[in-house]
């Protein structure tokens, strides 16, 4: 897993009119590893994709894909580079497996039904794979550019928003195709909105905004650094100020003293462990309760917060 | 190196292209072939008088041929390049290992493959109407590939050009057909009068009408050498400038 596959370093793209798309970024993929970047829209995240494969022209950095330089190596590398647009650009007119085999052939590989078929079935397109992509729906199309990323057998797959504007279910299939693709030692860097997307799905996970990447991290490690645990307990009856025996609890009373706040913990279970010893103290003290609501922070309150951090 | 496969995949889907509209892309060229070949060969055809000991219905196949050789190779060609960037299915081109030399062979390879067979379905049309010979036509197949190839080309540079529709339709509606119509396909430049016949010799168009005359009737109003240089030398312009757009991804990369 510590093998680069992909190095970026320094890359900054600035488009006519000044606008800073990207700035000094830095960044390491390794093989293997499914990288979720996370951003708001216009953090820069498609830039960066857009730069790795031939579609942005980068105004300083170098980037080298598989040890070694992409504007040397271009070729090579894009040969085992597969891209899935956040749009849905396919020629509507073609049929699913024509669309398919034209992508393998522009790749440069051999004719290869089988494997196309295998493609197609795995992404439950066999079906479809004589009808025109323009009768397919919204889900299927974006199948299709999977199918289409795919067809070359790529070692490296971009993912620019999977799941955006597809339904509950279908979302859930595509992270299954994800997992299907890990398993195969595709390494895969998607781009999200959904925090939920990335959590469940990355070992790692860069936040970018501004062109600037804030944060890259493992996501175990990230969550145990910046995660915290809210623990909201009702009291029976309100306390005007804390008692000695909980100073040593990160509390605050709230709500005119009918409710102890603890907002701690690091993201690896600590925070509940202090919740529980919380409460023996609570017990000891002769304070009753009458509820706990415990909460986990998300990748999400941690984006929000660096993206919050970040403006001020 | 250039990556055939890659070339082979551009070309049939380009041509795939072509087939899906075969209907339009045949039909066109028979119709409006035929209408100028009843305007003009039928009925002042017979009133006008042999050109260069030329019929002159026969005379006015080559221009025909050209006029309607550069307007559709043009716009299939500015066509192919300029939807894929409208529709965003340019990324994938522009993703896959593919330089300036897979991409415009493909695009030109088509591009010509469906000019010849756009020429053969006009010749075949123009048969009906009248008789002709060609004097050189393995000359007159590879003046029309030569030809095919350079307006490809530059439809391809147009098509990349591009940014709407209205600018893609521009310099064929006030460029292209003007100046063939202009460049000899109804008429010789001998017939114009001072200073007209001179004037004429400033528009490109009329070395590539009388250079393919030349190819079915062994003489023309230019030498056969000058039609074949300029050809060659507004096809190498092409090439140059779109090795430059690649070179530096004008309109093609953000």
């Amino acid at each position: 897993m510590s093998e680069p596959i992909l190095q970026i370093d320094g890359l900054s793209k600035v488009y006519p009119g000044g606008l800073r798309a990207l700035d000094d970024v830095d960044l390491t993929i390794n093989k293997g590893e499914i990288f979720a970047l996370l951003g708001p829209n216009g953090a820069g995240k498609t830039t960066l994709i857009g730069a790795v494969c031939g579609l942005v022209r980068p105004t300083s950095g170098t980037i080298c894909a598989f040890g070694r330089d992409l504007s040397e190596n271009w070729r090579d590398a894009r040969s085992r580079i597969g891209l899935v647009p956040q749009e849905l650009s396919t020629d509507m007119f073609d049929p699913v497996r024509r669309a398919v085999s034209y992508s393998r052939g522009l790749f440069g590989l051999p004719p290869d039904q089988s494997r196309i078929e295998e493609i197609l079935r795995r992404l439950s397109l066999w079906d479809k794979r004589d009808t025109k992509i323009m009768e397919l729906s919204g889900g299927m199309k974006r199948r299709v550019l999977i199918a289409k990323a795919l067809a070359h057998e790529p070692d490296l797959l971009f993912l620019d928003e999977p799941t955006a504007g597809v339904d509950v279910e279908l979302r859930k299939g595509m992270w299954a195709i994800v997992d299907e693709m890990r398993a195969r030692g595709v390494t895969i860097i998607l781009t999200t909105h959904y925090i939920e997307e990335a959590e469940l799905m990355a070992d790692r996970v860069g936040i970018i905004n501004r062109g600037k990447l804030l944060m890259v991290d493992d996501k175990q490690a990230m969550m145990a650094r910046l995660g915290r645990t809210e623990a909201h307990i009702d009291l029976a009856e309100p306390l005007f100020e804390l008692p000695p025996a909980l100073s040593r609890f990160p509390v605050d009373l709230e709500q005119g003293g009918s409710s102890l706040c603890y907002r701690g913990g690091d993201g690896t279970g600590k925070g509940k462990a202090d919740v529980a010893e919380l409460t023996k103290a609570l017990i000891s003290s002769g304070i009753n309760y009458t509820g706990i609501e415990t909460r986990e922070s998300s990748l999400e309150d941690i984006f929000v917060s660096l993206l919050g951090e970040e403006t001020t | 190196m250039i990556n055939w496969r890659s070339t082979w995949s551009i070309y049939t889907r380009e041509l795939m292209r072509f087939l899906r509209t075969a209907f339009q892309s045949v039909l066109a060229p028979v119709l409006t072939t035929s209408l100028y070949f009843i305007v003009f060969g039928a009925a002042i055809g017979g009133r006008m008088p042999d050109l260069g000991g030329v019929e002159y219905g026969a005379f006015i196949i080559p221009g025909l041929l050209m006029l309607t050789l550069l307007g559709e190779t043009t716009s299939n060609s500015s066509f192919g390049i300029y939807m894929p960037r409208f529709t965003g299915t340019i990324y994938e081109l522009l993703s896959a290992p593919v330089g300036v030399a897979e991409t415009l062979v493909g695009f030109v390879g088509a591009a010509m493959t469906k000019s010849l067979l756009l020429a053969a379905i006009i010749l075949l049309t123009a048969r009906l109407f009248v008789d002709y010979s060609i004097a050189h036509p393995l000359l007159a197949v590879l003046y029309i590939m030569l030809v095919a190839a350079a307006f490809s080309l530059f439809g391809f540079i147009l098509g990349i050009w591009a940014d709407n529709f209205e600018k893609l339709g521009i310099i064929p509606m006030l460029f292209l057909t003007p100046l063939t119509f202009l460049g000899g396909t109804f008429y010789s430049i001998d017939m114009l009068p001072e200073p007209w016949d001179t004037l004429a010799l400033a528009n490109p168009i009329v070395y590539l009408v009388t250079g393919l005359r030349w190819t079915f009737y062994g003489s023309s109003d230019v030498s056969i050498w000058i039609s074949f240089g300029i050809t060659l030398g507004f096809l190498a312009c092409c090439v140059a400038i779109i090795a430059y757009i690649f070179k530096t991804g004008w309109r093609l990369r953000a």
